[in-house]
């Protein structure tokens, strides 16, 4: 079994209360830090574990927050992103329902790392129910002394606030996230000023991740440097993640960084292998921005080594043979799936999202979106694959913000590996909108397509 | 293309509503006033089922900010309805990962059981329905949820939809 640090209490009955989140030791971490730690001793202990941002780029999080600028009189904000709203992610929204304590008290924490004394966490606007759930929770943190005026004595005040979002994938791209959360629509800004010079009311503010900021409680429980024990290499810790898809047993697992991905496909501590006894046919590793992989691939890497579930693991081979970490969304795809259909599906996603403010990524995720759905509907042609890849290349690189490049990678990915399965739906467009093209050669032993 | 619906009606916001609001208001520092904007969006929507032009223009004076602001942000959301929706407007993700296992069945059935297009609504005015983007639920798919408390309902069958839908119909008519 490994190590559990965030839902080693999951099934405990009343977790999510505060009288049993603190039977369960609940909130020592904001004791230890208010009372015997200053916020640049805990900003240390974050950086010693080697923590990386669990929101998707995968930034360490003790450097993100030792660049916060610190102008005296001005306020600095600590912005919680619970907007999880990439396909195939759904750990945060499963964290904040089972033990939401965990999130305030890791709220706590970095706000007193960080000098904030307000502090939003910004959930979206669909999770009413988890809203519900956190404000009832902050609530009783504050009965119980650990929030408002003079926590523990310490001399340190701390406000905590959650905010809804309005429906918008684009909100959880940090800048977006502020521009929602002052009331606006959610388009990006330009960058730089950073966040952490220029973010809330114009403020040095972090936002990070919910799981970032829970697994700041074992890390100051237990020390930076403990944390960083587990894992391998560059990924310490533990991360969450969230498979779903054609999986016997599909839901949110904390898994060790550094497991090999057979291990948590088909093992029945984890995935349990592909349900209906089908084979695998591809895998999306960390929510759909990144690149897809056909099974062989996703299993072992192209020089043939069993690939992990770490950060380097997941991207080892590149853009050419590899995939990343992302948020951890892991989506499994069995031999009946079509990859033109889903390719089409997250395009749709992509285009209705994009916030419209750069051509490249509002017309391109527009173009790709049409040809997909003629490919997919009968009535593509052999030139529609390389004119995708063309649409996606100057996508990628061109845009303000992040999304462009997220939908542009799944579309060329898709292409360089299952490209076979595209052409088929030209070549026998009648019988590809009766059936689906199948396995094909994707489990065999490694066949690598070029770009 | 969005459509805003127009209306002449005007609407009141009753002192439970703009208690609601203050407390909203609160939450952020001296000026900032309209960081409460999209909460009070949803507070409006809950209470009266959509937002129309007469709310939103109520909602701006109430902010101090201009209507422009208002509409700006009510039309990039999804979550806010410009036009009256069913009683109960079932919202089912239709993102890749519940695709993976049947999601589009489910709105066709569902398209099937309740005899409207996506967007319509029943002439009983109880329901409509439309598809959404991943509710962030994926392991637990197909899914839907229904405001304005978004109660959720995951791994959907045709059969627990059936239920749902004869449940709220036997809820609306008590
Ligand atoms: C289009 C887009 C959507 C994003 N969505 C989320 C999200 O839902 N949740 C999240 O934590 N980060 C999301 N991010 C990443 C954030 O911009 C940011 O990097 C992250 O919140 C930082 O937190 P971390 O360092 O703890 O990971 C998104 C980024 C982009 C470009
Ligand atoms: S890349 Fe797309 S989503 Fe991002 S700012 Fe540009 S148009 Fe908006
Ligand atoms: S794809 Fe349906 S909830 Fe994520």
């Amino acid at each position: 079994m490994g190590r559990k640090l965030l839902l080693e209490h999951i099934n405990v009955p009343g977790i999510n209360t505060y009288d049993v989140y603190r039977s369960k030791g609940g909130y020592a971490s904001v004791e230890k830090a208010l009372k015997t730690l200053t916020p640049d001793e805990v900003v240390e202990e974050v950086k010693k574990s080697g923590l990386r941002g669990r929101g998707g780029a995968g930034f360490p999080t003790g450097m993100k927050w030792s660049f916060l600028a610190k102008p005296e009189g001005v306020p600095r904000y600590l912005v919680c992103n619970a907007d999880e709203s990439e396909p195939g992610t759904f750990k945060d929204r499963y964290l904040m329902t089972y033990i939401p304590h965990l999130l305030i008290e890791g709220m706590i924490i970095s706000s007193f790392a960080l000098g904030a004394k307000t502090s939003y966490i910004y959930v979206r606007g669909e999770m009413m129910p988890q809203i519900r759930i956190l404000e009832k929770a902050i609530a009783e943190a504050k009965a119980a002394g650990f929030l408002g005026k003079n926590i523990l004595g310490s001399g340190y005040d701390l406000e905590l606030y959650v905010q809804p979002g309005g429906g918008a994938y684009i909100c959880g791209e940090e800048t977006a996230l502020l521009e929602s959360l002052e009331g606006k629509r959610g388009n990006p800004r330009i960058k730089p000023p950073f966040p952490a010079i220029a973010g809330l009311y114009g403020c040095p503010t972090v936002v990070n991740n919910v799981e970032s900021i829970a697994a700041t409680v074992p890390i100051i429980r237990d020390g930076g440097e403990e944390y960083a024990k587990i894992g391998i290499g560059r990924s310490t810790g533990t991360k969450l993640i969230s498979a779903s898809g054609n999986l016997n047993k599909p839901g949110v697992y904390e898994i060790e960084l550094g497991i090999p991905v057979e291990e948590f496909i088909y093992s029945d501590e984890y995935c349990g292998g592909i349900a209906n006894g089908k084979r695998l046919k591809a895998v999306v590793a960390g929510g759909s921005s990144v690149p897809i992989l056909p099974a062989n691939l996703i299993l072992k890497t192209a020089a043939g080594e069993g690939r992990v579930m770490s950060y380097e693991g997941l991207s080892e081979g590149g853009f050419a043979t590899g995939t990343m970490m992302g948020s951890g969304g892991f989506i499994a795809f069995d031999e009946d799936q079509c990859i033109v259909r889903n390719t089409w599906n997250f395009t749709r996603f992509y285009h209705h999202e994009s916030c419209g403010q750069c051509s490249p990524c509002r017309e391109g995720t527009g173009w790709m979106e049409k040809v997909l759905h003629r490919l997919e509907h009968g009535h593509g042609k052999m030139s529609d694959m390389d004119l995708l890849v063309d649409v996606s290349k100057k996508i990628e690189g061109n845009t303000i913000c992040p999304l462009g490049d997220a939908a542009a990678w799944p579309v060329a990915s898709a292409i360089r590996h299952f490209r076979d399965e595209f052409e088929w739906h030209v070549t026998d467009a009648a019988t590809a909108v009766t059936r689906n093209y199948g396995l094909a050669h994707y489990a065999d032993p490694l066949v690598v397509a070029s770009a | 293309m969005l459509k805003v619906q127009d209306t002449n009606v005007p609407v009141e916001f009753s002192t439970q509503l703009l208690a609601k609001f203050a407390d909203k208001v609160s939450r952020y520092p001296e000026g900032k006033q309209k960081s409460a904007l999209l909460p009070i969006l949803h507070d409006v929507q809950a209470e009266f089922g959509w937002l129309s032009v007469p709310a939103m223009d109520k909602v701006a004076e109430y902010l101090g900010i201009e209507p422009i602001e208002v509409y700006e942000v009510a039309t990039f959301y999804t979550m806010y309805f410009l036009r009256p929706q069913g009683k109960y407007v079932l919202e089912v993700c239709r993102t890749g990962p519940c695709c993976l296992v049947g999601a589009e069945k489910i709105m066709d059935h569902i398209e099937q059981k309740l005899g409207v297009k996506e967007g319509e609504v029943t002439p009983d005015g109880l329901f409509s329905w439309r598809g959404v983007e991943c509710l962030a639920a994926c392991g637990f798919g197909p899914v839907l949820q229904i405001g304005p408390e978004y109660t959720f309902y995951e791994n959907l069958t045709p059969e627990s939809v059936d239920q749902l839908i004869g449940d709220l119909k036997a809820k609306a008519n008590n």
